[in-house]
């Protein structure tokens, strides 16, 4: 187990060597960027949105309905709402659910493109493949995820506000008093900090899972499922020690 | 022209090529022959640099491949075309696409001539109506023709293909070996097939090696086979006894008209043809 571990590592750290190198032409290496952040970005935006707002409206009422003392002020609620999402939930919850739709969606579509030769087609050509092919999608995860975790905050307390003025809890200026209370940006810095963290962990270990299939369809679906548990245990780990660290 | 000198290379302990040296000849349909496992397609990669050799040679008109760095080797691989098995087409991208893909990586001109470039070669493999379709709407044999027509774009030196005939129907088979010993005449290439199709043996072998058990075990051309005494190259070409009849028939029907004078001519005058490696 131990010895497996020291070889995927290694693997995965030449792999990340490897993607460095002059390419063969920057247009097309541009356009393959550009293809990229509409997967990871626009492809990913409807789940996000749903599971964000739900999240918020979520989190809203059980934070109302642990705290039933009366001299705790509602706006309290709010204000737990928007430390919980933008620290935690919108960052975390967001990137473990990207690690399966973004993650299973690249490991299976190198893995795809390893057992049907594709790759060694483009190796033949002469093309860098782990930079045409892996550093891309490894840049497009580094702009678009944080994008959506931020839009995830957003959604998560709007869903929150929206839960909780439909259901009776708080009424709309005692939320909106709440989000202001005692705000820190070091908390969306840190967000952001995790964001750029887990979007790089689910693009680079997804990537070397699909790049280093061997065999056929059943790999591909062993390959897209083991770097999914992988960068969600990643996600995780990074998670407490990014904590342990800024916070 | 392509020389193997002397190439090893194993997987853990299992020695897959036990020191092979060959010529791939230019203008001509070379083709690696022999059973599964006899290490053709194991050879073939060596060549193409997909698999590292253990020792010795791959030489590239002299320019020794072997040992060339990166940025070298990305040049020499811009002279190399590759139709593989399963053709290996990009699923996202139409027929068109495909084969404008290594025009613009590395062609130079505008986007009109690169156009027609890419509508010449469709046109040279007669897909020109196919342009516009994905790689999952067109038949085995059409992407094989897509593979033969990205593979040329850059007007390759070389061109290697990897079993070209697999899962085709024989007449299918025969167009494609036809296509691509045309290509190989018309613009001086040098082809490498590997290959267990005995018509492409039959129809295209200019130069043949033969493959057993990771050695060099007969070469020669498709003349020379049907009159080989090698056993081992006979119980692989001549498997069933429908062929062993076949061969006996071509054989007498040779013999007959006299025309064994001339293939002993031309093979006098080609003393290198049909020589037998030595197993050691």
């Amino acid at each position: 187990m131990e010895f497996r571990f020291f070889y995927h590592f290694g693997n995965y750290l030449l792999m990340l060597k490897g993607m460095f190198s002059r390419p063969e032409n920057m247009k097309m290496y541009w356009k393959q960027f550009m293809q990229q952040c509409v997967d990871i970005g626009v492809g990913s935006f409807g789940i996000v949105f749903i599971i964000s707002l739900f999240m918020g409206g979520v989190t809203t009422l059980q934070t109302a309905y642990q705290l039933v003392n009366p001299i705790i002020p509602k706006s309290t609620i709010a204000q737990v709402v928007r430390d919980t999402i933008i620290l935690e939930f919108a960052p975390t919850l967001t990137s473990i659910v990207l690690a399966g739709v973004v993650g299973s969606k690249i490991a299976s579509e190198l893995g795809n493109m390893r057992v049907t030769e594709q790759i060694d087609a483009l190796e033949i050509m002469g093309i860098n493949t782990k930079g045409y092919l892996i550093l891309p999608k490894i840049m497009a995860a580094l702009l678009m995820i944080p994008i959506l975790v931020m839009i995830s905050g957003f959604l998560g307390v709007w869903g929150g506000k929206e839960a909780g003025v439909l259901s009776g809890i708080i009424s709309p200026d005692e939320f909106l008093q709440g989000l202001r209370q005692d705000f820190r940006a070091y908390n969306v810095f840190f967000a952001l900090a995790k964001s750029y963290t887990f979007g790089f962990i689910i693009a680079s270990v997804s990537a070397y899972y699909g790049y280093n299939v061997k065999g056929g369809a059943l790999e591909i679906g062993k390959a897209s499922t083991t770097s999914v548990v992988v960068s969600c245990v990643l996600v995780l780990f990074m998670d407490y020690a990014l904590t342990a660290i800024l916070l | 022209m392509i020389e193997l000198q002397d190439i090893k290379k194993g997987f853990g302990d299992k020695e897959i090529l036990k020191g092979v040296s060959a010529v791939m000849e230019s203008g001509k349909v070379n083709l690696i022959i022999g059973a599964s496992g006899s290490g053709k397609t194991v050879m073939m990669k060596c060549m193409v640099g997909l698999i590292e050799v253990d020792a010795g040679k791959i030489l590239y008109d002299g320019k020794d491949f072997t040992n060339m760095d990166t940025h070298e080797r990305k040049v020499i691989r811009q002279e190399i075309g590759m139709l593989f098995q399963g053709s290996a087409l990009f699923d996202s991208m139409t027929v068109e696409q495909n084969v404008m893909f290594p025009l613009e990586m590395f062609g130079t001109g505008s986007y009109r001539d690169k156009k027609k470039r890419v509508a010449e070669c469709l046109e040279r493999v007669n897909l020109k109506d196919a342009a516009k379709k994905f790689p999952a709407e067109i038949s085995g044999g059409m992407k094989k023709r897509v593979g033969i027509a990205r593979a040329i774009v850059l007007n390759p030196k070389y061109l290697f293909c990897d079993e070209p005939n697999s899962g085709l129907d024989p007449q299918t088979s025969l167009l494609i070996d036809q296509l691509i010993k045309e290509l190989t005449v018309e613009y001086n290439i040098t082809t490498v097939i590997n290959t267990h199709d005995m018509n492409t043996v039959m129809e295209s072998g200019d130069h043949i090696v033969y493959m057993y058990q990771g050695q060099k075990q007969w070469e020669g051309s498709n003349k020379e086979i049907v009159f080989s005494n090698d056993q081992l190259l006979n119980d692989f070409i001549f498997a069933s006894e429908f062929l062993r009849e076949a061969k006996e028939m071509r054989q007498h029907e040779l013999f007959s008209s006299g025309k064994w004078k001339e293939d002993l001519k031309n093979k006098a005058g080609n003393p290198a043809g049909g020589d037998r490696q030595k197993p050691e």
